[in-house]
């Protein structure tokens, strides 16, 4: 009958007001991101410090949003960026632009860049919006890091108090 | 005015203020408890537990420009939310809280209710309706399509919803003898029995009237955000807005008040003074009014006007006839 389905329902919902809220207080709590997440981008260093960018520009070719600009110079012996004869002088991603694709990824020939793990790119103005090269560049500030799930299982999720 | 005019004036004005100042933390309450209805938090940012975003919002909506949509009546575009929130109020003018009392710490002796006519039942009715013309004169005025709706929605619920509102209230009338509300309170601390024992049927239809008087869910269709924008508030904004929310409120408190006056006793109860059990009951009230809003989905149109009609009209009819004869056959 209708009436006792609507008061089971005053049950159902009388029930739920003693659980335990779900909400994750953004803030203070960040809900850690796939491994795979694919955040703001990051420009690798070899393990001796040079950078492994070489400028080759096959990223800004990839890009689909067309965010990237690249602007090659060559290295010297007295200074010395990257391993090879080439390095980025102007590495710019306009962040407003990119699509988060991964294709950069996919077209570097030397894993130079990556997509990290970091989604917090609010600016209060579209020029702050352009990434530049000491900024994509490792080592990153720390307070610029997202926390990272464990692998397996994906779903563990901790609630907000 | 049984406390003279200047002592009235100053009641008058400190009674409007609490109830403003209740209607600021009802916003809160609300959003905390539909927030645990849904297991989310509800507003937690502004002040310890989000206590101060009542005054946050009331920030917000001050600082909003003033619009005058294009083609309106600006008289009557103005005046229909002032109308609103000044008939949900004026219902206090008649709502009492305690018989006299005399002011702790002094001998003196004030009166814990605004005026006391002998109609107050009659000019709570009367102040409500006046409350749905606001809300007909702003819908009206606002020269759109949804607001139009709004109000002739709103107009039509009332009409439906008000006769077996009055018709489920006269049963308590007539086991009081007394239009008075004090009178209605003290009859049944001398019968010894609240009115919701013999008048069950007649509290459930004035429950479901009442909620539809004062257009919450489930019979919030003057305002059906799903298929009337806002309905008769959509051109409103700022404050003028707010007026409207703020007149819905305080008619829940009034007919919360009201109805713990009726059915539960009102002011009369053990040990506790007397306006803590009116604060109490209409707690109880407004609680229960909020969990409904929690649980039940708005319902369709036809189905109000049947619910109305075909449903409480013949119920509260029989509870009429039964309690006529009862009352008749004691006397």
């Amino acid at each position: 009958m209708a009436v006792v389905d609507s008061l089971k329902g005053f049950g159902v919902t009388f029930r739920h007001l003693f659980r335990k809220p779900v909400t994750q207080q953004y803030p203070e709590y960040k809900r850690p991101v796939y491994p795979r997440f694919r955040g703001r981008h990051r420009l690798h260093r070899h393990e001796n410090g040079l950078e492994k960018c070489i400028g080759c520009s096959l990223c800004a070719a990839a890009c689909p949003a067309d965010c990237i600009r690249v602007v090659a110079d060559e290295n010297t012996d007295e200074e010395r960026y990257s391993p090879g004869e080439r390095y980025a002088r102007i590495y710019e991603i306009n962040m407003s632009r990119c699509i988060f694709c991964g294709y950069c990824e996919l077209a570097c020939p030397f894993d130079a860049i990556t997509l990290g793990h970091d989604y917090e790119l609010a600016e209060m103005s579209r020029d702050a919006m352009v990434y530049t090269k000491e900024m994509l560049l490792e080592p990153m500030h720390p307070s610029r890091t997202t926390p990272v799930a464990p692998a397996d299982p994906f779903d563990v999720v901790e609630p907000g108090q | 005015m049984p406390d003279g005019f200047i002592l009235t004036f100053v009641k008058a004005f400190v009674l409007a203020n609490l109830v403003m100042g209740v209607f600021a933390f009802l916003t809160w309450l609300e959003r905390r408890l539909l927030g645990r209805f849904q297991v989310r938090l509800g507003p937690n940012r502004v002040g310890p537990f989000g206590l101060l975003q009542p005054i946050a919002d009331l920030v917000k909506l001050i600082r909003k420009e003033s619009i005058l949509p294009e083609g309106i009546s600006p008289v009557l575009y103005i005046a229909a939310p002032a109308l609103s929130l000044f008939a949900s109020l004026a219902v206090f003018a008649v709502i009492p809280f305690g018989e006299e009392a005399t002011i702790p710490g002094t001998d003196w002796k004030i009166f814990l209710f605004i005026s006391n006519p002998s109609v107050a039942l009659l000019v709570v009715f009367a102040l409500g309706s006046i409350s749905f013309y606001g809300f007909l004169v702003g819908g009206w005025s606002s020269s759109s399509k949804y607001s139009l709706y709004g109000s002739m929605r709103a107009v039509s619920q009332l009409i439906s919803y008000e006769v077996s509102l009055a018709l489920a209230v006269i049963g308590v009338v007539m086991m009081a003898q007394s239009l008075s509300l004090t009178g209605i309170a003290e009859a049944q601390d001398r019968d010894g029995l609240w009115y919701i024992i013999p008048q069950f049927l007649g509290f459930v239809v004035y429950v479901v009237a009442s909620t539809a008087e004062v257009s919450r869910i489930p019979f919030d269709l003057p305002e059906a955000e799903g298929e009337l924008v806002a309905g008769y508030h959509t051109e409103y904004g700022g404050m003028r807005f707010a007026m409207f929310q703020n007149a819905e409120y305080v008619a829940l408190i009034a007919f919360s008040a009201v109805a713990s006056i009726l059915f539960f006793g009102g002011y009369e109860g053990p040990w506790l003074p007397g306006p803590l059990w009116m604060l109490i009951k209409m707690t109880f009230f407004i609680l229960i009014a909020m969990w409904v809003r929690a649980t039940l989905p708005r319902i369709r149109y036809d189905k109000l006007m049947s619910i109305g009609w075909k449903v409480l009209l013949p119920a509260a009819t029989l509870n009429l006839l039964v309690t006529s004869a009862i009352v008749a056959w004691r006397a």
